[in-house]
């Protein structure tokens, strides 16, 4: 049983065969999913890579990234690295990188053909810095979703909607039903997320783009963008009396009918399928708000600290090169509700709305993020302004939209 | 008195010198040291490590520009002052109620006291519970016929740091209560049988006698009070998280945001040196004329 | 002002206040009715903790946060104790128990010893300078944790601790120790100059007072160290996860895994149980040495 589980792993990477260490290494893995669907998720990987004769020591830190991040940098720079640490892609490890504090992963990319697997390629220019590629995506979660109570809007006597405007539209009728119009988690991320979302959809990924990419502070304070703060004060008054802190509990006002949508990335699906509901009978998925059916392809990567022992240093190959394999792909991210980064993998089980966003990526229908295009500190000041709009009525969409030029043009 | 603390040469109190050696790395290495080296990093544009790159005042301009820090120090000054005043007030008055005789003194006392055994975490996640309007007591006194009984200080922005408050002074009022106890309890039998005799009301006693005399009590309890009230950070993540909006945001996680989410250690140094700065104004003249004279007993 | 033999016996208890006359009069009803009103804010939450960690969720889910538990379980406690899962480990507190009692006990013995040292050199054996490092110690009781994260972690690399148990041990030295020394000294300086000067005049030092005539009249001031010393490390997180390895995580780590899980659906009734098993130490502490406590401070904080 044993043999035939290590056979499936090894047959997904040859140059594995070469790096299977003869006795067991523990590697130590840091990652910050510990609930219940992220844990069985995990598991998977652990389960493989203990499959390649080494050992997976968990060192899961609940409460996000943010309790996680400072144990994972002060471990680093103080000298005492872990095998692996998980970070979202994007900047958030650019300078540990730059230090020369991270293994570079050239050499095994180019023996497994990373660049031909991975699908979007954008996922590993977020993990190359130099032409080195210094970390391995393992998923990938969409933001550009809003999540519709099918219950709540035949309560309310009006067809689900189809895109952002129809919502908006329905608003008034969903209020009279003495319906939240607008479930919105009361934390500064998820303000901000909707923010992003909105612009996306409203404007379109090439104006998106020239606001964080280009950080072009003209465009930001433009009629473009004006729009979508005018978007974001409708969301604004619609979520006025949505009052809970946390996205999944926002998610359960959704699912329970009280409100009649909310803006959340895919992993709200999870909560959907705990709660034993069906998409298109029960709830409605729009990706892209129904205006602009594109999806950005953020996730989290793993990267890997420089380590003085060969043999951990082997097991670290050995790691990613399971973590990129078809089957712990598949495995996990069926578990985690999130796409694989894979383009040929496949995945028959995924439910409709999966499905949907499958589609789209397979039609290379996708877009760059925010994570990827500008520093923790910008999105930080953009948390603190959405955070600040959406709790002060008195602060005006042209207000908030010239400070937020503002920000985009200070952004490095 | 005067030969043992009377210094002449380097080998006097030898003995007395290497014992301290902890307490002076300590004194000179961490909390100087780390100081001075918070203050030096913070002219600096160091992101996720620090680096120095210095760019003068920057970090301090956008410190001072940034909304979410103005916000933060007023809701420090709103706690402190009230968490300040409150804890002293209350923690006296359980403690007078405690002294007169009573029975199951030592029932009330562990009762005001456990609060203080679980951690800022624990005492954030409770009260989140209790005051979470969708089952907290506004709930219960809804279900009661109270249809219009609203009471949801977390939810609301204009109150939102006297629900961290009620959470603060729970966890926090026992220790006062038992210094102030203790205080009390130092009060010589004779200086209430004075007062009585010259027919002095009670209240007045305790104000214009016994509190003057509880000096280095209070001076204890202000350390150990405001020293937490600087260092608020775990109850408000833990009860709020900082909403809604930034209307509960405090200094020391505007510090911890910069340096680890943001990661942009420079900001968050900035930020601390404010705290550092603001703290060593009222700190350093202070402990010399408490600590720094000759008096002894 | 008192003699120490004053700390030592019970005379420093002693209510002061004027003797109730009649066991019903109206001062009484204010004096006992505000008490119990008082009483019950602080039990409320304790109550809330309890009840709910004996509901099973269906119950928790019905809304009622203060009502008692319909059925009886103790399901939660269970879970919360041996099967919660941390990321892929699913043996809930125990895991971290042994481990937070390793890292408390030395951090407990050597803070108190090096503070209750530091305390009598500033009292009793001023040098040249020693205010000076007084202030800044009491200075660094106001510098947030967070503050210091980073200049300890160069400091333990530097010396070679980083990762490691004593490495923790060293952090929760340096940070109990201004609090600690403050009672010390405190206490210190009330012991009578006579004893003091007869025991230098039998020829006794540094060493031979602190041991022979300091640390025998000194339980109270102890006490209080102690408990103030093991509830703040017990109940520590952040150094614990920051300095330590996950095969060295304290019991907070586990709780905060538990409780801070932000998906699926929180388990109201295991965070609590889970929660009250993780302050049981502290709180037992409380409640077999509270007298103590309250004569300990009135020995330590009174004495400026």
């Amino acid at each position: 049983m044993r043999y035939r589980f290590s056979r499936a792993v090894l047959a997904a990477g040859v140059a594995f065969l070469a790096t299977v260490p003869a006795h067991a290494t523990d590697l130590e893995v840091t990652h910050w999913w510990t609930s219940g669907g992220e844990a069985a998720a995990v598991a998977e990987f652990a389960k493989a890579f203990d499959a390649t004769g080494n050992k997976w020591v968990d060192g899961a830190i609940a409460g996000s990234g943010d309790t996680a991040r400072p144990v994972m940098i002060s471990r680093i720079t103080g000298g005492d690295p872990m095998g692996a640490t998980q970070f979202n892609h994007g900047r958030q490890a650019e300078e540990l990188v730059q230090e020369g504090l991270m293994r570079d992963f050239t050499e095994l990319a180019a023996k497994e053909n990373w660049t031909g697997l991975i699908n979007p390629p954008t996922l590993l220019q977020n993990c190359t810095l130099d032409g080195k590629i210094y970390c391995v995506p393992v998923n990938i979660h969409s933001w550009q979703w809003i999540w519709l109570s099918n219950k709540a809007f035949a309560d309310a006597g009006v067809p689900v909607p189809k895109n952002w405007d129809e919502f908006v539209a329905a608003g008034p009728a969903l209020e009279k039903a003495g319906k939240i119009p607008l479930a919105m988690g009361k934390q500064a991320w998820q303000q901000s997320g909707a923010l992003n979302v909105l612009m996306a959809a409203i404007v379109g990924p090439e104006t998106f783009l020239k606001v964080y990419k280009d950080k072009s502070a003209d465009v930001a304070g433009g009629p473009e963008i004006a729009k979508v703060f005018k978007a974001a004060d409708d969301a604004r008054k619609l979520a006025a009396k949505s009052n809970v802190q946390n996205w999944n509990e926002a998610t359960a006002m959704v699912i329970g009918g009280q409100a009649g949508g909310q803006i959340m990335g895919d992993w709200a699906q999870g909560e959907f399928q705990v709660a034993g509901q069906v998409a298109g009978k029960d709830y409605t998925c729009l990706p892209g708000l129904g205006l602009n059916a594109v999806i950005a392809t953020g996730g989290d990567a793993f990267y890997f600290p420089k380590l003085d022992d060969p043999e951990k240093s082997k097991a670290q190959e050995a790691l990613a090169s399971v973590l990129m394999s078809k089957e712990a792909q598949v495995a996990f991210n069926l578990k985690k509700g999130s796409l694989p980064v894979r383009g040929d993998v496949d995945l028959t089980t995924a439910n409709d709305c999966m499905k949907k966003g499958l589609e789209i990526l397979a039609a290379g229908k996708t877009m760059q993020w925010t994570d990827e295009l500008i520093s923790p500190d910008t999105t930080q000041q953009m948390n603190d302004l959405m955070s600040e709009f959406f709790s002060t009525p008195s602060l005006t969409a042209e207000a908030a939209q010239a400070r937020f030029a503002e920000i985009i043009g200070a952004a490095d | 008195m005067a030969d043992r603390t009377r210094p002449s040469g380097l080998f006097k109190n030898v003995n007395a010198k290497i014992a301290s050696i902890p307490m002076i790395l300590t004194a000179l290495c961490v909390f100087l040291g780390g100081t001075l080296w918070t203050v030096v990093y913070s002219f600096t544009d160091s992101k996720l490590l620090p680096r120095l790159r210095f760019v003068g005042l920057d970090q301090y301009e956008r410190l001072w520009s940034a909304p979410r820090w103005l916000v933060s120090i007023e809701n420090l000054a709103v706690y402190g002052v009230l968490s300040l005043i409150l804890s002293l007030v209350i923690g006296f008055v359980l403690a007078a109620l405690l002294d007169q005789k009573i029975r199951f003194e030592n029932t009330f006392r562990t009762i005001f006291l456990y609060p203080f055994a679980l951690s800022f975490v624990v005492t954030g996640l409770v009260w989140q519970w209790i005051l979470n309007p969708q089952f907290g007591i506004q709930h219960i006194v809804r279900s009661l016929g109270f249809e219009s009984f609203t009471f949801d200080p977390l939810y609301n922005a204009d109150i939102v740091m006297y629900g961290i408050l009620i959470a603060g002074l729970w966890q926090g009022t026992g220790l006062v209560m038992c210094l102030m106890l203790a205080g009390l309890r130092g009060i010589d039998e004779d200086i209430w049988k004075a007062a009585r005799v010259d027919g002095i009301p009670m209240w007045k006693t305790y104000l214009f006698i016994v509190i003057p005399m509880m000096r280095p009590v209070f001076i204890t309890t202000l350390v150990i009070i405001t020293s937490g009230i600087v260092k608020l950070y775990d109850l408000v993540v833990a009860q709020t998280g900082g909403g809604p909006g930034n209307a509960s945001e405090v200094p020391a996680k505007y510090v911890y945001e910069f340096m680890f989410r943001a990661q942009n250690l420079g900001q968050g140094f900035a930020a601390s040196t404010m705290m550092l700065l603001s703290v060593a104004i009222i700190i350093i003249p202070w402990a010399y004329l408490e600590f720094g004279g000759k008096r002894r007993g | 002002m008192a003699s120490p033999a004053v700390f030592a016996s019970s005379a420093g208890v002693e209510p002061h206040g004027p003797r109730p006359r009649r066991a019903i009069s109206r001062r009484n009803v204010i004096v006992y009715g505000t008490l119990l009103v008082v009483a019950i804010y602080y039990l409320l939450p304790l109550y809330v903790m309890v009840v709910t960690s004996l509901k099973g969720m269906p119950e928790i889910r019905l809304g009622n946060i203060f009502s008692p538990p319909v059925e009886i379980t103790f399901e939660p406690w269970v879970k919360a104790w041996a099967t919660a899962c941390t990321g892929l480990n699913c043996d809930g507190l125990s895991r971290g128990f042994w481990n937070s009692v390793r890292i408390t006990v030395p951090s407990v013995i050597i803070s108190i010893a090096i503070a209750s040292v530091n305390g009598y050199a500033l009292a009793n054996w001023r040098f040249k300078g020693s205010e000076t490092f007084f202030a800044i110690l009491i200075f660094g009781a106001f510098i947030p944790y967070q503050v210091m994260l980073y200049p300890i972690v160069i400091i333990l690399r530097e010396i070679g601790l980083y990762g490691s148990l004593w490495g923790l041990v060293i952090v929760h030295c340096i940070f109990g120790m201004p609090i600690l020394t403050l009672l010390f000294r405190n206490y210190f300086t009330s012991v009578p100059e006579e004893l003091f000067k007869a025991a230098r005049v039998d020829g006794a030092g540094f060493w031979g007072i602190y041991l022979k005539i300091m640390l025998p009249m000194s339980l109270p001031i102890f006490v209080v160290a102690l408990i103030i010393q093991i509830t703040g490390i017990w109940n520590d997180f952040l150094f614990g996860v920051v300095y330590t390895r996950p095969d060295t995580y304290p019991m907070t780590v586990q709780l905060n895994n538990i409780v801070n899980s932000v998906q699926g659906v929180k388990e109201y009734n295991v965070n609590m149980a889970a929660t009250l098993l993780t302050g049981l130490v502290p709180l037992v502490i409380y409640f077999i040495s509270g007298k103590l406590f309250v004569r300990g401070i009135a020995a330590g904080a009174v004495k400026g």
